[in-house]
């Protein structure tokens, strides 16, 4: 009953910005469509019911189990201890006992782990799923494609996130492409040929119907049940990000910047496609629930291999397959390809602030909250497929990212760059903590991330919008004055993403989800202490993270105005740009309310993959060993107090620097330019990634133009030519024989008519003596040859 | 001294032969037609001396009045033409009627 319900409300707001796509984009006459707003509140009230939906589903699901997930984390302690000694009651089944009343539920779709059977295969599925199909594609014999669904807490979750922010953003929207509504607009970035400004007709309209297109796909995408259904919105959403990248077609660095989001994307897609098809052959099926359910792992959360590093899975349609440990390996290898792409990792980052070239809500909604965060999503819920080489690399990308992209932020000085580089951070940073085997620890760090980087996005646009379209740091300085709610509301988001705190008293979102990513950071590299290089990465990062934001901060809201004129002219953004702002604000501050016995991290927590709550222990001498729940507890405080100083000490260095007039930053600039050139030419991987592929691209090319030009076009041309000769000698040919045959016989037949016409004299004697002497001729014959 | 046949059939060959002889010597048109009335006459003295000479019977006779009928009819044929010929062309020499020269 409670599946239906929440499968219904779930894709009712999964549908409506679909639904709103098509009227936005087709209703409406086009003087209507261009200047008045109502395609604007349509997409925002598609959105908006999509969010009522959300929530209204998120409370059923809530009620029903009676936020059974929630008692969790003190239950999860005592169950572990059990799980130590081996006895039966160990921590899943546990929790059965414990919630029998949930466990009874008629709805519940997968079934515990029996532990009164020793040695058997564990179920992975997180406790309390609704999953199922909608509608039935293809059927080949024992595979099927089909559209199915995956209703657990963190879906509930992602839909509520995904669609309060997507309503903020779309509001905002409203206001900052205002100056779209209009029959000419002029494009101060674009040229055309002669030199001048491009004028073109205003594009509000597209903008939100490609913003409802884009909720829809991402939605799609939350929702999915089979990882193929995931590829298919995954490209949905590159589309969509594609086509918002480039909303301002006619200038060159847009239209670059959405084909470098797209291609690389692709090249991520590409690994990608490698795992869907090891997938496909090997498991036979694409559905999360049955693919969680077929990989066999033993009590210690181990998968199982044979002694040829075989496991053994039986495919949908009854065959029992043995896959070699080694494809496992591509298969999570190359579906986490996808992710690096979509999720801006190290090697293909380079796309995501080269996406700055959007409008600003485009880069709150899609380039932080949501389409980047896909990625994220997508390791968490494939995980249980993921084997503990892949795990480990998951770490390393994610802890490389994240420093990298935190070093380059420091130097930048576009407003929105330093975001983006943010934001490749923060997306290493869940990188991490999904590598390390912190499940929850990485998706919270998602959701709290999206609220505070939207709002930091969305204050940035405000700040935009208000220095009438200045978009560079060293131009601003002292705003706080002029757009107070702005500048506060950004110091709520750039608190929150430093993770500071004051330890007991009060912490915003980003303490708490930071914090739970380096303690499990922290106890994966006690269990394996060859991978330091996984904690101290993250640690000093925080410290980066809080000196880089703060610096933007300052940089943007107090000392002194750096550029009087665009001071001068600078003000508060209206109120459906502000409003947004203060609606995040509080999310972006107190979503994570509670820490690791919150409403938040409980909910996620209750979708964890059954095998991680455990750990692994390492199967092998040498082996990787993934640290549990219990040890991650252990070491949190430890955690906890190091990220916090790191943090501190970021902060209180930005404030020195940016906040009082110390130092002088030319001269630093000047001292430190070696780095500082390295940095602000983003590591150099543009130009690295020319070389490596740009230019040899560039050279095959020319290599196959001029073997176009020179060899094919030769052959072409001395056929043409030969073609040429042979027409000639036909025409000879033809004339001479083929018509003089015709000729001659014509003439033959000309010339003895013309010798027959002697006979006819006209003389009328003539033919009388012809007559005469043909009779007297006739008698002559007949009387001799017959005298009778 | 009762005429035989051959007598006859003799007369007949002599018209005949004339008539002949001015068809294809004359060149003027009416005297073409004159010979072909010598022509036909000398037929049906054929016709009439075989009719009285053999079993022929009145039969012969009849013939050459189809004979005579037949002539006059062509005669008037051919003098119509002839008038014809000479309102286009103000002559009737034969001669100068080669336009169906090849």
């Amino acid at each position: 009953m409670v599946g239906e319900t929440l499968k219904y409300l779930l894709v009712t707001a999964w549908l409506l910005p679909l639904l709103g796509f098509f009227v936005e984009m087709l209703w409406g006459r086009k003087g209507d469509r261009t200047t008045t707003k109502w395609p604007a509140w349509c997409a925002v009230g598609c959105i908006g019911a999509g969010f009522l939906c959300s929530f209204t589903a998120l409370m059923t699901w809530g009620s029903d189990t009676g936020w059974a997930v929630l008692d969790k984390p003190a239950e999860h302690l005592e169950g572990h201890d059990d799980h130590d000694e081996g006895e039966h009651g160990h921590g899943e089944h546990g929790h059965a006992a414990d919630h029998a009343s949930v466990a009874d539920a008629p709805w519940q779709l997968t079934s515990l782990p029996d532990a009164d059977e020793s040695g058997d295969a564990e179920h992975t599925v997180g406790q309390l799923v609704h999953h199922g199909t909608l509608y039935t594609l293809a059927t080949f014999g024992g595979l099927s494609v089909s559209i199915d669904y995956y209703i657990d807490s963190l879906t509930l979750v992602m839909f509520t996130m995904v669609t309060l922010i997507a309503t903020c953003i779309h509001l905002f929207a409203i206001g900052y492409m205002s100056d779209e509504l209009t029959e000419e607009y002029v494009d101060h970035s674009a040229h055309t040929a002669d030199g001048k400004h491009v004028h073109r007709q205003g594009r509000f309209y597209r903008f939100f119907a490609f913003l409802s297109l884009f909720c829809f796909s991402m939605l799609g995408l939350v929702l999915a049940g089979n990882i193929f259904q995931v590829f298919v919105f995954w490209e949905l959403v590159g589309i969509c990000s594609f086509l918002l990248i480039g909303f301002y077609t006619e200038r060159k660095t847009a239209s670059n910047a959405a084909n470098k989001a797209f291609i690389m994307n692709r090249v991520g897609d590409f690994g990608f496609l490698i795992g869907l098809m090891v997938v496909w052959t090997w498991f036979g099926t694409f559905q999360f629930a049955e693919l969680f359910e077929t990989l066999p792992r033993d009590a210690t959360g181990n998968i199982v291999a044979n002694e040829f590093d075989e496991v053994s899975v039986t495919a949908a349609g009854g065959d029992e397959k043995q896959i070699p440990y080694s494809l496992l390996v591509v298969a999570g290898l190359g579906v986490f390809a996808g992710c690096i792409g979509k999720s801006a990792q190290f090697p293909l980052q380079t796309w995501l602030p080269d996406a700055m070239e959007g409008p600003t809500p485009v880069s709150a909604l899609v380039h932080s909250a949501t389409m980047v965060a896909a990625g994220v999503y997508l390791v968490g819920r494939f995980y249980p497929m993921f084997v503990p080489e892949v795990l480990l690399t998951i770490a390393y990308i994610g802890a490389i990212t994240l420093f990298i992209a935190a070093t380059i932020a420091v130097v930048a000085t576009d407003i929105k760059k330093v975001l983006a580089f943010s934001t490749i951070s923060q997306l290493g940073y869940m990188m991490l903590g999904l590598g390390v085997f912190g499940w929850a620890a990485g998706l919270f760090h998602l959701i709290t991330h999206a609220f505070f980087k939207s709002l930091m996005f969305l204050c940035s646009g405000s700040v935009i919008h208000g220095c009438h379209h200045e978009q560079e740091m060293p131009k601003m300085g002292g705003l706080r004055k002029k757009m107070p709610v702005t500048a506060y509301t950004m110091l709520i988001g750039v608190i929150a993403i430093s993770g500071l705190s004051i330890p007991g008293v009060v912490a915003f979102s980003g303490y708490h989800s930071k914090d739970a990513i380096v303690a499990s950071a922290l106890a994966f590299i006690q269990a394996n202490p060859s991978h330091f290089l996984l904690f101290l990465l993250p640690l000093l990062t925080a410290g980066i993270t809080a000196f880089y934001m703060f610096r933007l901060w300052f940089f943007t809201f107090a000392g002194t105005p750096r550029d009087q004129h665009v001071y001068d002219h600078a003000h508060e953004s209206p109120w459906v740009m502000t409003a947004p702002l203060l609606i995040l604000a509080p999310f972006a501050a107190f979503c994570a309310l509670g820490g690791e016995s919150g409403f938040l991290y409980g909910m996620l927590q209750g979708s964890e993959p059954v095998h991680v709550a455990a750990g692994v222990p390492a199967v092998a001498e040498g082996a990787l060993a993934l640290p549990s729940h219990h040890a991650i507890h252990g070491v949190h405080a430890t955690a906890g107090l190091w990220a916090l100083v790191a943090a501190v000490a970021g902060t209180l260095l930005a404030y020195v620097l940016y906040g009082t007039n110390v130092v002088n930053l030319h001269d630093m600039k000047r001292q430190l330019s070696g780095i500082h050139g390295f940095l602000s030419s983003k590591w150099y991987f543009d130009e690295l990634y020319d070389a490596l592929f740009m230019k040899p691209m560039h050279q095959v090319a020319a290599l196959c133009a001029w073997f176009d030009r020179t060899i094919i076009d030769t052959v072409v041309h001395v056929a043409a030519k030969i073609v040429v000769v042979v027409s000639y000698w036909d025409r000879i040919i033809d004339e001479s024989l083929v018509d003089g045959l015709v000729n001659l016989v014509s003439r033959a037949t000309f010339s003895f008519g013309n010798s027959l016409k002697v006979v006819q004299t006209g003389r009328l004697r003539q033919y009388v003596m012809f007559i005469v002497v043909g009779v007297v001729a006739l008698f002559a014959v007949l009387f001799t040859t017959f005298p009778n | 001294m009762d005429p035989t046949l051959s007598k006859y059939l003799m007369i007949g060959a002599v018209l005949f032969v004339c008539g002949v002889i001015c068809m294809a010597t004359k060149r003027n048109a009416i005297g073409i037609l004159m010979g072909v009335e010598l022509v036909l006459n000398g037929a049906n003295v054929n016709l009439v001396a075989f009719s009285h000479y053999t079993t022929l019977g009145i039969d012969g006779q009849i013939y050459s009045l189809f004979v005579i009928v037949l002539a006059a009819a062509e005669a008037a044929i051919a003098l119509a033409i002839a008038l014809n010929f000479y309102n286009n062309h103000l002559t009737i020499d034969v001669d100068r009627a080669n336009k169906l020269k090849g």
